[in-house]
């Protein structure tokens, strides 16, 4: 033990700095991995310190309508403290800043919500002055938009309120959820004045509860959904709050995890493939060891120990440098957790990260390291006979345990057998291909070169590409898959930004209305068309509910655990329409669409979306009755249709035919075209001047916000993706470099027989650039391929390409490829050749 | 000198399989050597010296036949097992020294006895560097070392460990004549004092004449063995 320890020490002497090189590879992965691990350890006790404040109450409930006088009653029994809030979304106006609007969630509250957590308002007392009356407090976005001041003016309906102060933050609640539509707080007594909640249908009404601590939340939810049955409510607890968030951050921290883990597999098969030339260098010694009466045992564990050295740095240094990854990413994450983290270290985490890291990184290592075992004492006395042949046994458990390892990490990671077993074939995918690409482009180099036709430093730029311990494969590897991932980033991002562009294009529509009164119809129009812009369309919009279907109410099958139908499906409140005729984002595809019929028909012909008929389980001529605010309508399954959602249109699971709902309580959307920024806004402040309970949304607005939102993602994956090019940045470097211990003698050779530098330089050049050319390529090809699919599965949208962006890419990968090449061979040329030839005996 | 044989070879045949056919390179080789001897192997370049050398230190297997070193049968042994064998009672300088690249002079003389778990004779190492005319330059590397150097830095550390029998490939086959002839010297002077048992390959026929024993080979065969006037 003494011996191999003294030799693995002594014999690393002269190649310390390169080994050091060698486990950097993995230091980014292992970074990555104890970063979001120890990130997600402490997210996880921040949701436990926090977690009354994740929701501010014990309880809450929300329900469609006012609460019924028996609820009211049974809420007053439950004692603790109580809270109402009213939520709609509105136009709020700003008459100090020319009358400009935006769309916003109002919240008319009443009580001492929240009864835990921060609210953070500036100035600090804003709250208690909203509740007082009279005056607002409003999203801090808002206010620098803008550009407001506390005390300034803004209008909601009929009614003015004064800026008391900008919101901060609300417990529970992320930044990101605000960013579509901003929150603007009233208390419920100034409600009333602006007279939105008479011409409102989307309303919530809530109450919080803060309970006496003898109560269980859980169980009076229970209780609750028991006693008022047919009340279809939403109750929060702060359990199941801390579920749902322990979830979603769960399934953030297995993807970005995964993605640290591409990192880390990189690193290692550059450490494997930078050992594996190290060890080739080190077969003579071993011979000799061997000679001198060193079993095979012992000369394997004097470099196993070496190779656990290298493992070992990099996991020390990725486990250092995770930690303060883990101190960046909240900043990056910022705008997506519902509360600030407070920084601690995971030590379980870290140790749990490190230790995936060094036990991949030595299974790569031990790849080959096997060799050193088969290694024959002969070696030592005729160079000449190469390694032990025969297949290895060994080699090909270890490829199986390797195989096995990633697999069960991707499981673990994700949680799902299914999504892990994804990951895997995706990634053996990736790298197949790519070093498919490299056996390829070996062979092609050696089978294809012309042998005369070709100037000298072609000929021997190329035929490096296919010559023993060539580095084709790891350089294509690295760059290829660096190549791979940002490219894709950078297209689906680009595609995703054309498709949302597109949206407000050509004569669709770009300004909707909603919340239209019967009344107000036919006056609108002529506004719109007024102002110049086109009326796109109009649909009247009656909520109605699930009764019964095929015969079984709504609650039976709600019970009913086998029925197969998803809840939401039953629960929820369906905003339907009628027509004569289909729009051009519908198609039919099973029965026929009937848009008229005659008054007091019976059963109603339904024209229903596929998906909700897949999820109710209907055929055409199924039976439903709806509960249309009141009143029973039935009908039956007339036809099928398909909807294309991507349009930003008023689209309808349900389409009535004329001659049923017209009776009913309704409201209108309609859509309109104006063809300049500066008409549709003209337009909306006609629009308001008339009707301010009219609400608006600019799409161009909406667009901007999730371009934003868009942004703020994909920045989130780039920065997460970087720790992969980065790896496969210094796997590159450290390929090139450990091709250059190699090359080594042979420049030296060249140079003694009488090679410039030029020519030496220019051979280089021929390599890395056919190299980097390649890789690019193929890294270019499996990102389109990639974006192609995701353009096809994911956001089912057209596939396009912008030659533009992958033209680039592809020159900055190449360029990229020749510089690391040229750097770290610099130097080289300029070796003095008696001392290299000297060392190489 | 014992009548029990060091080195016992028997009908020893190798042959090499390869793409262009199977080569017999050793033919049914016998001869055996007792404890103290020097032998010098002759023969044509090709003609498999430094394979039945290589054979005779259980560097590698037979095809068929027998080797026995100290009375220990290694055909038969596994590698590992060889292995034990070698560091116990074998010493081997190669033709091209293999002096381990990482390790300086002293390092690799110590790897023999510090393989067998004695770290305790740094001083004895010392000594033998300075017998080959070393003593200064212990803490250099092979690089920084010239081939008759090393060549000796090689013979220092076949020494270390004691072996009952030393090999020796071509010896002095890359040495100007003064330092072969010192480095024959020294291989001589330690059978001598030890009676460690020599066998050299050697093409230098002054130099095999000093053995008391001449084996000649030809196309992998025994062509004669005859005994010198040394004694
Ligand atoms: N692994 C091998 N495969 C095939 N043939 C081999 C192998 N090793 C050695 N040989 C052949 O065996 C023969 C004997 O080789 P060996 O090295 O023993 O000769 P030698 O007598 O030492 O020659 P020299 O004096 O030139 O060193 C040679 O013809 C050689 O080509
Ligand atoms: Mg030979």
């Amino acid at each position: 033990m003494n011996f191999i320890l003294k030799m693995a020490w002594r014999d690393s002497r002269a190649s310390r700095r390169r080994l050091v090189l060698v486990s950097l590879s993995v230091v980014l992965g292992i970074a990555a991995l104890v970063g979001i691990g120890s990130l997600a350890d402490n997210l996880q006790r921040t949701v436990e310190q926090q977690t009354k404040a994740l929701l501010g109450s014990d309880l809450s409930v929300s329900a469609r309508a006012p609460f019924p006088e028996a609820a009211e009653k049974y809420f007053a029994t439950l004692g603790g403290e109580q809270a109402r809030e009213i939520g709609l979304t509105s136009m709020v106006g700003f008459p100090t800043r020319e009358n400009r609007r935006k769309l916003v969630q109002v919240r008319a509250l009443e009580g001492n919500f929240p009864f835990y957590g921060e609210l953070v308002t500036v100035p600090s007392g804003a709250m208690a002055q909203v509740l007082a009356g009279h005056s607002a407090l409003l999203e801090e976005t808002l206010l620098v938009q803008f550009g407001l001041q506390v005390g300034d003016e803004v209008s909601l309906g009929q009614a003015t309120f004064t800026v008391a102060g900008a919101l901060k933050k609300m417990p529970g609640e992320s930044a990101a959820v605000a960013t579509l539509s901003p929150r603007v707080y009233i208390s419920r007594a100034s409600l009333e004045e602006t007279g939105l909640l008479k011409s409102r249908i989307f309303t919530t009404y809530r109450v919080y509860f803060k309970l006496p601590p003898t109560r269980d939340p859980d169980a009076l939810v229970v209780t609750m959904k028991e006693k008022f049955q047919k009340q279809r409510w939403k109750y929060a607890t702060v359990e199941e709050r801390k579920r749902d968030l322990g979830q979603a951050l769960k399934d953030t921290y297995s993807f970005i995890s995964l993605v640290g883990f591409v990192a880390l597999f990189l690193g290692a098969v550059g450490v494997a493939s930078a050992m594996h030339v190290y060890i080739r260098q080190k077969l003579t010694t071993v011979a000799v060891l061997r000679c001198l009466g060193a079993s095979a045992r012992t000369s394997f564990a004097v470099y196993l120990i070496q190779g656990a050295g290298v493992g070992l740095i990099g996991a020390v240094c990725g486990a250092a440098l995770g930690i303060s990854v883990q101190l960046i990413l909240p900043m990056v994450l910022k705008d997506f957790l519902p509360f600030t983290v407070e920084f601690y270290v995971s030590w379980a985490a870290v140790g749990k990260g490190a230790m995936a890291g060094l036990v991949i990184c030595l299974l790569f290592t031990l790849l080959p390291l096997l060799t050193v075992r088969r290694v024959s004492p002969l070696l030592a006395i005729r160079s000449a006979q190469g390694e032990s042949q025969g297949r290895d046994p060994w080699r090909l458990g270890l490829f199986f345990v390797i195989a096995s390892a990633v697999l069960g990490f991707a499981i673990w990671q994700t949680g799902h057998w299914q999504t892990g077993l994804g990951f895997a074939l995706m990634m053996a995918f990736g790298f197949g291909t790519l070093t498919g690409m490299a056996a390829l482009v070996s062979w092609a180099a050696k089978r294809f070169v012309p042998k005369k036709s070709l100037a000298y430093v072609w000929r021997q730029g190329l035929a490096n590409l296919h010559r023993p311990n060539n580095r084709t494969v790891l350089l294509l590897l690295s760059l290829g898959l660096g190549t791979f991932l940002m490219l894709t980033l950078v297209l689906t991002r680009d595609s995703l930004v054309e498709k949302l562009s597109g949206l407000g294009g050509g004569s669709r529509p770009n300004v909707m209305f909603f919340d239209i009164q019967d009344d107000q119809v036919a006056r609108l129009k002529t506004i719109i068309t007024g102002t110049g812009a086109t009326v796109v369309g109009e649909a009247p919009i009656v909520t109605m509910k699930l009764a019964s279907l095929k015969g079984r109410t709504a609650d039976e099958i709600m019970k009913d655990d086998k029925s197969g139908v998803p809840g939401w499906t039953l629960r929820r409140e369906y905003r339907s329409t009628y027509r004569a005729t289909l729009t051009e984002t519908e198609k039919i595809t099973e029965g026929t669409f009937i848009g008229h019929v005659a008054p007091g028909t019976e059963v109603v012909p339904l024209s229903v979306e596929t998906s909700l008929a897949k999820d109710l389980q209907l055929k055409l001529n199924d039976v439903l009755v709806f509960d249309v605010q009141g009143v029973p309508v039935k009908a039956y399954v007339a036809s099928l249709r398909e909807v294309d959602w991507q349009r930003m249109q008023a689209n309808f699971y349900l389409v009535f035919p004329e001659g049923v709902l017209e009776p009913a309580p309704k409201t209108f959307v309609a859509a309109a075209h104006a063809a300049t920024p500066a008409d549709s806004s003209r337009l909306q402040q006609a629009v308001w001047k008339e009707f301010p309970s009219i609400s608006a949304i600019d799409l161009s607005l909406v667009l901007q916000t999730v371009m934003g939102i868009l942004e703020k993602v994909s920045f989130v994956i780039s920065f997460m993706a970087a720790f992969t090019v980065l790896t496969g940045i210094i796997v590159l470097a450290g390929a090139v470099l450990t091709g250059r211990f190699q090359r080594i003698r042979e420049t030296v050779l060249l140079r003694t027989l009488g090679a410039t530098r030029k020519q030496l330089r220019q051979i280089q050049l021929v390599e890395y650039a056919v190299l980097g050319v390649l890789a690019a390529v193929t890294g270019g090809g499996l990102a389109v391929a990639a974006n192609a699919l995701l353009a096809r599965f994911v956001f089912k949208m057209p596939f396009t390409l912008s030659p533009g962006v992958l033209a680039t890419s592809i020159a900055a990968s190449v360029a990229i490829t020749i510089l690391t090449g040229l750097a770290a061979n610099r130097g080289i040329v300029d070796h003095p050749p008696l001392e290299v030839l000297r060392q190489e005996t | 000198m014992s009548d029990r044989p060091m080195l016992k070879v028997d009908r020893l045949t190798k042959t090499y399989r390869s793409a262009g056919g199977a080569l017999t390179v050793l033919k049914e080789v016998s001869f055996q050597i007792s404890a103290g001897a020097t032998v010098a192997i002759v023969g044509p370049s090709g003609s498999g010296k430094t394979t039945l050398l290589g054979l005779c230190a259980g560097l590698d297997r037979p095809t068929s036949g027998s080797v026995a070193v100290a009375g220990e049968a290694i055909g038969e042994m596994d590698e590992d097992a060889r292995a034990l064998v070698r560091n116990a009672h074998v010493g081997f300088v190669f033709q091209n020294f293999q002096l381990i690249p990482t390790l300086t002079a002293l390092e690799n003389v110590l790897v023999p006895v510090e393989l067998a778990g004695d770290s305790s004779r740094e001083g004895e190492a010392r000594e033998l560097l300075a017998r080959v005319g070393l003593g200064e330059r212990y803490g250099h590397y092979p690089v920084q070392l010239s081939g008759g150097e090393q060549q000796r830095v090689a013979l220092a550390r076949a020494f270390m460990n004691r072996p009952k029998i030393l090999f020796c490939d071509e010896p002095t086959g890359n040495l100007d004549g003064d330092t072969a002839a010192a480095m024959v010297d020294l291989i001589f002077g330690l059978n001598r004092e030890r009676g460690t048992t020599l066998v050299l390959v050697t093409h230098d026929l002054e130099l095999a004449k000093q053995c008391q024993r001449i084996i000649r080979l030809r196309g992998g065969a025994v062509l004669s063995d005859e005994q010198t006037q040394v004694v």
